[in-house]
């Protein structure tokens, strides 16, 4: 497996506070990453540089490096719209736009240029498929998409992520909102999905990461503080902090 | 038991409550009932279809709903998409909070400048610098800069409440700024866009003192763009004029009336579109 | 590429432009105002100009004092405060606390429709029936005065005053109603002696809202003021600041007309004083 991600000495400032601090990380192909940590310890925050999320936020400052394929993406020539169609995202609640459900998945590739109605139709329900929503809304395509449940909304919103061809999936607590069924068919649904993407996945919930991830990230105050395999930080946590974390001796 | 004191202040303001308030509803039930008694047996066909000849000696007043409907039309086709823009720039572009606060500013001051002072530079500005004449165009530019801070607050609040989920969505799919601005933010703001509207023409139509020397008084029939080239009277400023300088009262009421019911009909509009779109964001 | 973020630079400039159109307007107004109000008041003099008593424009040896028309429209603005407000504040409080909900949508209404009826309808009515009505009950000349503008300004400013204030008294936090009910006081008790002070900005800002639009009122009060350039006394014709400017300029010319100019200055300063005390009370509103 090669690496397709990596933070060198990343740091980020809100206005005055140091939400990260000299992040290194290298994030490899076709697996599924996790980042754990309390809440504010910056997991969501670093989760959303690795695709330039917060350019959107008018005060943030970011140093260090974050490259994708060798390319730092913080680099002036770098296109964002083009990074983020690569590096898709998923949101904490589900944020279906107020359109069909066909529209919502043609968004993407509509955005980037395809118009073919033959070829819309195509990504869609290929996208719709890969989502594992298919079969329930096949008949209702037209229908708008703010009419479904929560747990169908978001793997909508999954299905709209795949349209674009991304090549890295970010989900940011994607199923905190969810209840236990939904939550373990999208849970489901990112295993299946490794298969050919990269998946980065923020989560609050441990049993979570030890269920679906292969390599986990420890994230406290702003700081990565252990990173490796899943099932060898869970059993054999060589910082004391992640020991105390994942024990439930704070947070 | 309260005392004495205490009674006598309560009564005393209850009293105070009720005449004020009685007294707001009794002028209002009063003015539109006195406006529609003196003005309604007045509305005819003939008046509302013919224009007024001096030959005949008659009245009509098709020229001034023309030249209104036209000033409405040519001011919304100017003041939408200014003031559309300008709540876009506000709410999606400007990072730098003192020019916000400086354009916020400006806007409530044109809001609180008087309709006499548009005119007056109305008429300096777009009549003589620019060399629009007395027009009905130059007329509903000066209205144009008036309603522009309407326009500009009702979108800004409307795409306040364009959830910033939505702008996520479309930004983590790799949408330009100005796709997203396109797809999702502006259909999340037509409710504000149409309450804008209602407002501007409740307050073009009402509007007289900003147009008597910038669209002028003629009561000529004319065709829209001749018509926008041409000075012509306002409904508002045709009943100035046959109230004041002609002593044509009965016109005058029947104008009056017809101001009243389109006054009346607006405010049923706003009233209606706010509850619908109420009701749609629930959701 | 390229193309993508030249065409997006294009189009936030577009915004940029379009968002600074109102700072422009403010500017144009200013400047227009400025540069053709100057004139007249450094040829006139400035003192002659502000503090004149006669105003006499078309007279072979023509006079240019405007102060008969500040102080028609500063006792005009007063007199329209001083009977508007008490009955806006008290019919506020009222809608905003006591009345039932069917009486508080028909008023609501009422107001809405009050604040949307253009002046010219106000100064026909008042013109045909104010008018007559005060020359028969106190007696003079002519009704057409002083005293019938300030009660059409006092009418025209009512609905500001009740939507203002509504809108002020109606953001109290119950808590703080609940706690004085809970001391024993009565509801009217608790209505005037809490809630209102702590909607007191909101009110201000209300009555300051009411000074700006009875001092820029200009087609209500030229039908019902007589328009003739006294010194102002209650029961005369007098003329407004801005009725100044409107009377005149359809025919003035010269000298005449950058006097004009001058008054519409005096009046812009005034409503920019206005706007500011406004804007003071409506920030002190939202803290």
């Amino acid at each position: 497996m090669s690496d397709i991600m990596t933070a060198k000495d990343l740091n980020l400032w809100y206005g005055e506070t140091h939400a990260l601090k000299n992040v290194n990380i290298t994030i490899p192909e076709k697996s599924i990453t996790a980042f754990i940590g309390p809440s504010g310890c910056g997991k969501s925050t670093f989760l959303k540089t690795l695709n330039r999320m917060n350019d959107l936020i008018p005060s943030v400052k970011i140093t260090g490096e974050v490259c994708y394929n060798g390319q730092n993406i913080y680099d002036s020539l770098v296109d964002v719209n083009e990074l983020r169609r690569e590096i898709g995202m998923v949101f904490q609640k589900p944020n279906p736009f107020p359109m069909s459900i066909y529209d919502n998945i043609a968004y993407g590739p509509r955005t980037h240029g395809i118009k073919s109605k033959v070829k819309l139709d195509e990504i869609v329900e290929q996208s719709l498929r890969d989502a594992a929503i298919w079969d329930e809304v096949k008949d209702r395509l037209k229908k708008n998409a703010l009419g479904m449940s929560g747990g169908q909304q978001q793997r909508l919103c999954i299905a709209r992520a795949l349209a674009v061809k991304p090549k890295i999936l970010l989900m940011d607590e994607p199923t905190s909102a969810l209840d236990p069924i939904s939550t373990s068919r999208i849970e489901e649904l990112a295993i299946e999905l490794k298969k050919s993407y990269t998946i980065v996945i923020v989560t609050h919930n441990m049993q979570q990461a030890v269920r679906i991830s292969d390599n986990t990230a420890f994230f406290l105050l702003g700081e990565l503080i252990e990173y490796g395999e899943t099932e060898k930080l869970f059993s054999q946590p060589t910082d004391k902090r992640t020991e105390d974390y994942i024990t439930g001796r704070f947070g | 038991m309260l005392s004495k004191k205490r009674k006598a202040y309560i009564s005393g303001m209850k009293v105070a409550m009720y005449i004020s308030t009685g007294l707001t509803a009794a002028l209002v039930i009063f003015l539109v009932a006195y406006v529609f008694i003196k003005g309604i047996p007045h509305i005819s066909w003939e008046l509302l279809s013919t224009k007024p000849s001096y030959i005949s000696g008659r009245i009509g007043i098709l020229p001034d709903i023309l030249n209104t409907l036209y000033i409405v039309l040519a001011t919304l086709i100017f003041v939408i998409p200014l003031g559309v823009g300008a709540a876009i720039y506000l709410t999606e572009y400007a990072k730098n909070k003192k020019l916000v606060g400086m354009i916020e500013y400006a806007a409530e001051a044109l809001s609180g400048i008087p309709s006499i002072i548009y005119g007056l530079v109305g008429m300096l500005f777009f009549c003589q610098f620019l060399g629009f004449k007395t027009s009905l165009l130059a007329g509903s530019l000066t209205l144009v800069i008036m309603n522009l801070p309407t326009v500009m607050r009702t979108t800004q609040e409307s795409l306040k409440t364009v959830p910033q989920s939505y702008r996520d969505g479309a930004f983590g799919l790799g949408a330009g700024k100005w796709r997203v601005i396109k797809t999702v933010v502006l259909p999340g703001c037509v409710d504000g866009v149409i309450t804008g509207c209602i407002l501007s023409i409740g307050r073009i139509l009402g509007e007289s003192a900003a147009l008597l020397f910038t669209a002028g008084f003629a009561h000529a029939l004319n065709g829209i763009f001749e018509g926008l080239t041409s000075p012509g009277a306002s409904l508002t400023v045709a009943l100035y004029v046959y109230a004041k300088e002609q002593g044509e009262f009965g016109v005058a009421f029947a104008i009056a009336a017809i101001l009243m019911i389109l006054t009346l009909l607006i405010n049923l509009s706003a009233t209606f579109v706010s509850k619908h779109f109420a009701k749609k964001r629930e959701f | 590429m390229k193309k993508n973020k030249l065409i997006e630079r294009t189009i936030h400039g577009i915004f940029l432009i379009l968002g600074l159109l109102t700072v422009g307007c403010v500017l144009l107004i200013t400047v227009y105002l400025v540069i053709s109000g100057i004139p007249a008041i450094t040829e006139i003099g400035l003192f002659d100009f502000l503090f004149g008593a006669k105003w006499a424009s078309t007279a072979s040896e023509p006079e240019f004092g405007i102060l008969p028309f500040i102080l028609t429209s500063i006792y005009g603005t007063a007199g329209a405060i001083l009977i508007g407000v008490p009955i806006g504040f008290f019919a506020a409080v009222y809608l905003s606390k006591l009345a039932n909900p069917k009486v508080k949508a028909f008023m609501e209404g009422a107001v809405s429709l009050l604040a949307g009826i253009p002046s010219v309808v106000y100064g026909l009515v008042g013109m045909l029936v104010l008018v007559p009505a005060v020359r028969e009950i106190f007696d003079i000349p002519d009704g057409a005065s002083l005293f019938s503008a300030i009660i059409v300004l006092a009418i025209m400013i009512l609905p500001s005053i009740i939507k203002v204030s509504m809108t002020a008294l109606e953001a109290v936090p119950k808590e703080y109603e609940d706690a004085s009910l809970a001391l024993g006081a009565t509801p009217i008790e608790t209505y005037f002696k809490v809630s209102v002070p702590a909607a007191k900005s909101g009110i201000a800002a209300a009555v300051v809202l009411g000074v700006g639009r009875a001092i820029g009122e200009a087609m209500a009060v030229m039908m019902v003021s007589g328009n003739v350039p006294n010194m102002p006394s209650l029961f005369q014709s007098v003329r407004f600041l801005t009725t100044a400017v409107a009377s005149e300029m359809s025919y003035s010319s010269g000298l005449q007309q950058q006097a004009l100019f001058s008054i519409a200055l005096v009046l812009f300063l005034f409503i920019m004083l206005i706007n500011a005390t406004l804007n003071f009370f409506l920030k002190k509103e939202k803290d």
